[in-house]
């Protein structure tokens, strides 16, 4: 087994396998990271209107309540569908990395509002009134008040989510992007064993995966050090 | 003319009214004290004030001009002139002592960072805690935190002032010191609302003394009637419970 193994090296790592999966392992990566930081800046506007109090602004409330509600219930692979459908119909002839793309990132943001509003929701109802009290607007108390008490309850659930999420993206490959698991495939269909083809896929998700935990501890100790050393 | 006057002011948490009729003027320079059991709505009154809850009937005036509390700009403008010291504190968690004071003028008032530092930190030795500028608000008993939170509302040089059981959680050596600075303050004209339970120090510092019940004010009169001869028995039954003990 092992003796088969090392036979099939060579030609595994040969120049084009090794730039299929170059190429796949950038889609995963790109769709990832569009999906984070996309989704992280929806979540937090979604977050952010679903905090304003003014009767002009209901119907926004409503429209971003109703957003989050429905991608945060419906399947990865069923909100993919709708994308990649809703665009065919349009007659909008879009790359299907970019359908990828926008599907990732309306999903995250829809998880990330939650996590977010979760995070302001853990301060104490206290901060909020001495800043309305000294004429902090929304954006003023969010930004010097709120969020940097909120980061210690926003940052592990969200990079928790987002590790979940890389593996996530697989299901583009159900429209037809090429991403790791698809190349995965792909790969073990021409005939090399699959135990090599994984092996190698696995390490490519832990290679984009591990850093960005390791990069979610860094923003914690960062944004939310626990201060509490000395007297 | 009043600096501020208050007539008929209504408010409700939800259904429950919590204040009802609620009249009083406000002389410049009065320092009216708010006494009653608890619950009877004095932390009420004061967050109306600041526009913290919408009042559902009643008029507030500032130097003569209505004040619409419907009308975000107004209340703005109105909160540029009062400030409060909340009941339990209140202070920004993530920031250090220094921090709470300067970052409302700072941040939101655009006013130069050294010249308010400096400000600031003479305010903050003023009240004792020169040495604690750079501890977090956890890191401080509760006295402490209070006098940081006189320090911030100061440090927005108000003309009206609102205190919320200031000297609550004040050891009686600083309860002295706090009632200085407010003297001081009153003979500055600063106008004044102070919510006590501290009768001692009400009767010290206040021009004039309303005792409020079940958020109706029974009764206002200067700080000696109230306390030496009240009008109404339910203010005698309280002041002479509360003095009791
Ligand atoms: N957030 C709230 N929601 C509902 N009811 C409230 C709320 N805050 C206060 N109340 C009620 O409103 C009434 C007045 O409360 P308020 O805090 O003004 O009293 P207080 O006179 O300041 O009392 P204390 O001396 O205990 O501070 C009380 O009956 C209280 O239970
Ligand atoms: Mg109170």
């Amino acid at each position: 087994m092992f003796a088969r193994l090392i036979e099939e090296l060579p030609g595994f790592f040969g120049y084009y396998n090794v730039l299929f999966l170059g190429k796949a392992a950038l889609a995963t990566l790109g769709l990832s990271a569009i999906g984070c930081v996309v989704g992280t800046v929806l979540g937090l506007l979604l977050a952010l209107i679903r905090m304003t109090g003014s009767r002009a602004l209901a119907p926004l409330r409503w429209l971003a309540i109703l957003f989050v509600e429905t991608f945060r219930r419906v399947p990865f692979l069923v909100t993919l569908m709708l994308v990649f459908f809703s665009f065919q119909l349009s007659g909008a002839d879009l790359p299907l990395f970019v359908v990828a793309a926008i599907s990732v990132s309306l999903i995250a943001a829809a998880f990330l509002s939650e996590i977010i509003r979760g995070g302001f929701d853990s301060v104490h109802r206290n901060q909020w009134d001495a800043a309305t009290a000294m004429n902090f607007g929304l954006l003023d108390t969010v930004r010097h008040v709120i969020l940097p008490q909120a980061w210690r309850v926003i940052l592990p659930p969200a990079f928790g989510f987002f590790v979940l999420f890389i593996k996530d993206t697989a299901l583009a490959s159900q429209i037809g992007v090429l991403e790791l698991t698809y190349a995965g495939k792909v790969l073990n269909n021409k005939g090399f064993s699959a135990a090599l083809v994984f092996a190698a896929i696995l390490l490519i998700y832990f290679a984009i995966s591990y850093p960005l935990s390791r990069f979610g501890a860094r923003l914690e100790e960062r944004l939310a050090p626990s201060r509490h050393q000395g007297p | 003319m009043h600096h501020l006057d208050i007539k008929g002011l209504e408010a409700a948490y939800g259904a429950v009214p919590v204040l009802s009729g609620i009249d009083l003027p406000v002389a410049k320079g009065d320092v009216i004290g708010l006494i009653g059991p608890s619950g009877s709505g004095k932390s009420t009154i004061l967050r109306v004030l600041m526009g913290l809850i919408p009042p559902t009937a009643g008029t507030v005036t500032l130097e003569g001009n209505l004040v619409d509390y419907r009308d975000a700009a107004a209340v703005r403008r109105l909160r540029e002139r009062v400030a409060i010291v909340f009941q339990q504190y209140n202070l920004f968690q993530n920031m250090t002592v220094l921090e709470n004071v300067t970052v409302a003028p700072v941040k939101i008032r655009k006013r130069p960072k050294g010249e308010v530092e400096t400000e600031a930190r003479a305010l903050l030795a003023k009240v004792g805690l020169g040495d604690k500028l750079d501890r977090f608000p956890d890191q401080l008993s509760g006295g402490q935190q209070q006098r940081v939170a006189i320090a911030r509302a100061l440090a927005l040089k108000p003309e009206i002032l609102l205190l919320d059981e200031v000297t609550a959680a004040l050891d009686p050596e600083l309860v002295s010191e706090v009632l200085d600075s407010i003297r001081l303050l009153a003979e500055d004209g600063m106008t004044m609302l102070i919510v006590s339970h501290e009768m001692g120090f009400i009767r010290e510092v206040s021009s004039r003394v309303a005792f409020l019940d079940r958020g109706r004010i029974i009764e206002m009169d200067d700080a000696r009637t109230i306390f030496d001869a009240p009008r109404e028995e339910r203010t005698r039954s309280f002041v002479s419970k509360i003095l009791r003990h």
